[in-house]
Parts: structure tokens; C-alpha cells; sequence
């Protein structure tokens, strides 16, 4: 044991540092793992987290640490800790930050600084970690004594989790860390952090509901936030009782099962194409916990042309940000959703629900080749159908991402996980240890690319140490596919720096750092090798070989409008 | 120096070391255009409040900038004020 470091919790009027404090402070918030890696301005931070009870998970860069923080935060829904040192830590810890706000996570990124005498002077591994963070955080501190430690941890907690959930960055020189103080407990006054949202207004709900009451083309549009705000059930009673078929966001993938009568799939850029045509057609939209992403809604202008708007969001500035509504309420869909199904009376649209089920029956979502394992669809029906609803799945971003989203069946949020406004290629295989440290009795699938796990592919070393049951699927087309995707289509086929000249075996690699891994386009009976690995416990990474002309239909163009699908021909 | 399009906010923030940077950075990352800023500690205030005066040239995007802002953690409250008579007015003489 370690001297300079503490046994237990601290005692009032006991002498501790900062970095004590610290730990202390991330207990108290019920913080159980910090995924990180220590430097010269941290290190008093690790020289008191060897007392501590919590769990240090040592990824093999940074960006994979806060991918690790992350894949716990958007499994569980808490907050979760990173760690990293100053200078190139915290620079290399910026993706990660930068995808959890796009996303509304809530993660917490701390970080070392060099001594505040040393602040200003170009010091070894200085650099402005706060203006770094700043734009990509929901609050962010540089913090300036051990004493106001005690103030900043739990409103970095408070403020990750209250309303809009968020990434928060908090950079700690290093004479902060060791600073002693006197330990004296502090309560905190919880009114510091202000209120989302007023209290919800009866009328409001009254308002909403008769403008449903009045409309006879109604789609619910519903996404991300309501997952965060634990109302998937809230939402099915006010689908099913008002008889309102509902499109899915990219985020909100989960939030009604994909078997659910009223589930209409997902809308947007590869959405299936009854759901955009149903959206041509539809006279309301009732937009729950959504941000009108321009993924989803395709040229805003042309977005549902008969359609007026209802938005509910707990974020103020998303209501009227890109479209705007007839109606809204400003409050947290979950309260609003039971409000709401507190007064709802039964109603049935069987002429609209006909008229959807034609379009869905003339339009379908084509999954060519779902029969075949070495076709996009086909691995991943293959894979969903050896695995039940229980398995957790992430990607990482590309075709293989969009071929997921379409095909895999979704039954219960907090499923899917992917990287949605940010689209960080390198998302997938950290996240997914994340994932597996917070549920470790689940097996995790991770559909990655062999471009993208090429950017975070050293956390394989971590995903062995954990030894998690981790599955990591490449859909390896040697290319980055969804950029020669979109040469192809929108570039005259002129191929730019999309073909890897250089292969990589990935079993190869993946064994190189104590993972199984197997090449599925080498093995005897594929199936019988893919269902041992899926079902086995602990890690393997599964390359399948498939075509490089594989594409995601439809496909929108980035900028078009929604109703101008792009399809592939039949193969 | 009146122009219809510049509006004028008041805004009450916590008087914490950052708190402009947050300001400045959300107006640089949402591209609204900043004329002028003024701010000062609130006089004799103990709570640590300070008193920010932002002349902002927007119209369009007012109401989301204002919203943004109000999202802020440090920012307690927004307020916008009529040109007239104002502090940037006042001290026009110094900007020249
Ligand atoms: C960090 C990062 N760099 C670049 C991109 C742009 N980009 C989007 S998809 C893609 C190709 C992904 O290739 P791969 O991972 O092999 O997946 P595939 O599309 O082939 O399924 C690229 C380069 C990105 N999203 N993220």
C-alpha cells in the first residue's frame, strides 16, 4: 500500500491533497470504473487512486479512454469518468468530448494541467485544455485551489446529467493535486444548478392533444431524448392508445421495437423508403426528443410538405433551431408523454394505417442478399439470428453502420449504440469495451469497418486485459467504403484515395494482442465457427470479406431532399 | 450609431474566471456577430455577479442566440434592453 495515499474515506479535519479529494469526491458521485492513461501532470491523481476502490481500466490512448467512459455512459445512462494528462492527453481526449456532445452524453473528462505558476509560460505538455474543451463541452472549469473541488465535482455531475445530458471537462493543475487541505465535507446547494425547465403546464398538453385530435395524417417522430428520458413505455402507451404510427431517428433506434405495428423504421438519408414516402404524405408531425438532424430530415424546405410541426424537447434552443413548429412545449418528454397518457381516449385511423401498410408493401426496405453470410444483410441477419435480444451492439461508422441501423432488429433502447452527430470513425471497439465493463454478463457486437477499426485497433490489447465478452465484426471490404460510395455516385465513379493498398489481417492482429480472431473467408464451415465464436465467452474479432461494391440503398444525396431516394438495382 | 439591426442583452452572470470565455466562445461556434461587449463586476454585490452588456448584430437568429445563451452554466439571466440611451451609447466618445 501505498503511503502518500488514503486507506479510507477521509475524516473530517483530516490533511489530504487534491488528488485525494478528487478520488474521494468521484466516489461519493458512485463512480465504480475510470478508464485513462496517467502523465507528468496527473500522476498525484493515480498515486491516489491506488487506495481507492475503483476500478482503473488503462485503455492505449486517450481517445480510446474517453470512448470507454463513453460506451458505459450511453449503456447505463450515468455519468461516467476518463481521465487523462495534460497536453497531448488532453488533445488526444478531444474526439471522444467532441462526439459526447454531439450525442448528449454524459461524460466526464478530467484532466491533469501543469502547476498554475507554470500556466502561461509554454511549459512542457502546456496547452489551453479549457479553450480546447469549451466548444465541444455543455460546462467546463480549470480549476484553481483543492478547496473548490468540493464544489466543482458534484456540479460537473449534476450538469452532465440535468436536462440535456452532456460532456463536462475539468482540468486540475498540478499543484491543485497537491495541495493539502483540511477535509471538511461541503453540501452543496443542488439549487446551483438551474432548472432545465419551468414545471409543466397543463394547457400545453391540452394544446397538443388537440391539435393531434385534429389532424388525420399524424406521424410521431421520435428520437434519442426519449431514451435518455427512460419513457420508451410512456411512448408506446401514447402511440398505441392514440393509434399514431412513429419513424425513428438514427438515436432514437430502439425506442419503439422494430416488430411494433406502429414502428415505421427509420427516416432520412438511408431510411426505408415507405417511411420517407409516408412522411410526403403525413399532416402532422409530432417531434418527441428529436433535433431535426439534417441526416434525417433532408432539405429542410422539402421536409414533410404538408405537414405542420409539434416539438417537445427539454433543450430550449432546439425548438425552432432548423424547423419551425406550429406548437411547442419546452419540457422533458417523459413528463409531457405521462401527462399526456393520464387524458388520452382510444382512437383508431384505420384508413390511414391502410394507406401506410400500402406504401409499406409498395416501397419496401430491400435487404438484397440478407441469405448470403458474405453479403452485408446477410452477415448481419446471420449474426442477429445467433444471438438474442439480450446482446448489446455498437458500430463504428461507414456502410457497415447504415447496413446495421437498417437490418439489425432493434427490440428495447439502449441496444443500439453509434456514433450519430459526430460519426467517429475509431467509435466502435472502445465504446464497446465500455459497453462490456458496465454489462458484463451481455455479449457485445461491435460492426465495425476495416477502415475504422484501424483507428482505434490498440484497444484490442485493452479488450484482452478486460477480457470482456466483447464480438468484433468486420464487414472488410478493404475500403473505405462510404466515401467510394459516395464517389461513386455523386463523383462520376472517379475513385480517390479509397482502396488500401495495404491489407491488414486482422486475426492476425487481433491474436498479436491476446484476442481470437479468425478470417471467416478462410475457415471450413463458416456458420458453425461463427455461431462458437458468438457464443463462447470472452473477445474475438470475426473478419467477414465482402465486395467493395456493396452500397446502402436508398441513399439520399447530403443536401437533397428526402423524397428523391436513390436505389440500387436488384442483385 | 443606431442600427435596426443591432440589439442590445443584459445579461447577469456568476463572476467566475471563464465566464466571458464561455460567452465568446458560443457566439464564436454559432457564427452570431459581436459588436460590442461590456462588463463589469455588480457594485457591491457579495454574491460575485457580474453585469454583462453585448451589442449583437442579428436579427434572424436573436431568438436562438438568446436561447444559447440562457443555456449557459454561469449565465443567471438574459435580458434584452432598448438601444436607447445605452451604455454603448453613452460611451461612443471612447470609439474613436
Ligand atoms: C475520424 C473520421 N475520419 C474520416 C471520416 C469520413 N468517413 C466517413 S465513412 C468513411 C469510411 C469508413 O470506412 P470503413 O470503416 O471501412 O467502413 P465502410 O464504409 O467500408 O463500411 C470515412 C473515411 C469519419 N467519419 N471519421
Amino acid at each position: 500500500m501505498n503511503d502518500s495515499a488514503i486507506d479510507q474515506k477521509p475524516q473530517t479535519n483530516s490533511i489530504i491533497s487534491g488528488a485525494q479529494l478528487l478520488i474521494h469526491l468521484l466516489e461519493e458521485q458512485g463512480v465504480t470504473h475510470v478508464a485513462g492513461i496517467p502523465g507528468g501532470a496527473n500522476l498525484p491523481m493515480y498515486d491516489a487512486l491506488t487506495s481507492s476502490s475503483i476500478k482503473h481500466v488503462l485503455a492505449r490512448h486517450e481517445q480510446g479512454a474517453g470512448f470507454i467512459a463513453q460506451g458505459m455512459a450511453r449503456v447505463s445512462g450515468e455519468a461516467h469518468v476518463c481521465f487523462a494528462s495534460s497536453g497531448p492527453g488532453a488533445t488526444n481526449l478531444v474526439t471522444a468530448v467532441a462526439d459526447a456532445k454531439m450525442d448528449s452524453i454524459p461524460l466526464i473528462a478530467i484532466t491533469g494541467q501543469v502547476s498554475q505558476t507554470m500556466i502561461g509560460t509554454d511549459a512542457f505538455q502546456e496547452i489551453d485544455t479549457f479553450g480546447l474543451m469549451l466548444p465541444i463541452t455543455k460546462h467546463n472549469w480549470l480549476v484553481r485551489s483543492a478547496e473548490e473541488l468540493l464544489e466543482v465535482i458534484p456540479h460537473a455531475f449534476e450538469v452532465a446529467l440535468s436536462g440535456r445530458p452532456g460532456p463536462v471537462s475539468i482540468d486540475i493543475p498540478k499543484d491543485v493535486q497537491n495541495e493539502l487541505i483540511n477535509f471538511r465535507p461541503k453540501s452543496i446547494d443542488s439549487t446551483d444548478v438551474k432548472a432545465p425547465c419551468s414545471a409543466l403546464d397543463e394547457n400545453d398538453i391540452r394544446e397538443m392533444l388537440a391539435i393531434i385530435k385534429n389532424a388525420h395524417k399524424p406521424i410521431l417522430m421520435i428520437g434519442g431524448g426519449i431514451i435518455y428520458s427512460d419513457a420508451c413505455d410512456d411512448l408506446k402507451v401514447f402511440a398505441e392508445t392514440l393509434d399514431i404510427p412513429a419513424v425513428q431517428t438514427f438515436m432514437g433506434l430502439g425506442v419503439l421495437s422494430n416488430e411494433h405495428p406502429l414502428s415505421l423504421g427509420m427516416l432520412g438519408m438511408h431510411g426505408a423508403p415507405f417511411t420517407n414516402l409516408v412522411l410526403e404524405e403525413c399532416d402532422l408531425v409530432v417531434g418527441l426528443g428529436v433535433r431535426f438532424d439534417d441526416r434525417a430530415t433532408g432539405k429542410v424546405s422539402d421536409f414533410c410538405p404538408r405537414a405542420k410541426f409539434v416539438h417537445v424537447d427539454i433543450d430550449r434552443s432546439e425548438i425552432d433551431k432548423v424547423i419551425s413548429s406550429m406548437y411547442s412545449i419546452h419540457a422533458d418528454v417523459g413528463d409531457v408523454l405521462r401527462a399526456a397518457n393520464n387524458s388520452l381516449q382510444h382512437v383508431t385511423r384505420p384508413l390511414w394505417r391502410q394507406r401506410i401498410e400500402k406504401l409499406k408493401e409498395s416501397h419496401p426496405l430491400r435487404l438484397d442478399g440478407d441469405d448470403d453470410l458474405f453479403r452485408p444483410y446477410g452477415a448481419i441477419k446471420t449474426i442477429a439470428s445467433m444471438v438474442d435480444d439480450s446482446a448489446n451492439i455498437t458500430t463504428d461508422v461507414g456502410q457497415h453502420q447504415m447496413w446495421v441501423a437498417q437490418a439489425y432488429p432493434f427490440t428495447r433502447p439502449r441496444q443500439w449504440i453509434s456514433s450519430g452527430g459526430l460519426g467517429t470513425m475509431g467509435f466502435g471497439l472502445p465504446t464497446a469495451i465500455g459497453m462490456a465493463l458496465a454489462q458484463p454478463d451481455i455479449t457485445t457486437l461491435c460492426f465495425s469497418g476495416d477502415g475504422s477499426f484501424m483507428m482505434n485497433i490498440q484497444e484490442l490489447a485493452t479488450l484482452a486485459e478486460e477480457n470482456l465478452n466483447v464480438k468484433v465484426i468486420i464487414l472488410n471490404n478493404n475500403h473505405l467504403g462510404l466515401v467510394r460510395q459516395q464517389q461513386t455516385l455523386f463523383y462520376k465513379k472517379n475513385l480517390s484515395a479509397v482502396k488500401f493498398q495495404q491489407g491488414v489481417d486482422f486475426a492476425m492482429a487481433a491474436k498479436s494482442m491476446g484476442v481470437n480472431g479468425m478470417n471467416l473467408g478462410q475457415v471450413d464451415n463458416p456458420h458453425k465457427q461463427l455461431t462458437k465464436a458468438l457464443r463462447e465467452p470472452g473477445p474475438w474479432v470475426i473478419d467477414i470479406p465482402i465486395s467493395e461494391t456493396e452500397m446502402v440503398f436508398p441513399m439520399v444525396a447530403p443536401g437533397g431532399s428526402n423524397r428523391d431516394m436513390i436505389h440500387g438495382e436488384e442483385q | 450609431m443606431s442600427n435596426e439591426n443591432q440589439s442590445l442583452l443584459k445579461l447577469i452572470v456568476n463572476n467566475h474566471p471563464g465566464v466571458l470565455s464561455h460567452i465568446c466562445g458560443l457566439f464564436a461556434r454559432r457564427s452570431y456577430n459581436l459588436e460590442g461587449v461590456m462588463i463589469r463586476p455588480i457594485a457591491g454585490s457579495s454574491s460575485h455577479k457580474s453585469c454583462v452588456w453585448l451589442l449583437v448584430n442579428e436579427v434572424e437568429k436573436l431568438p436562438q442566440l438568446i436561447r444559447q445563451t440562457e443555456k449557459l452554466i454561469d449565465v443567471i439571466t438574459v435580458e434584452q434592453h432598448d438601444m436607447k440611451e445605452s451604455i454603448f451609447e453613452k460611451t461612443e466618445q471612447f470609439f474613436i
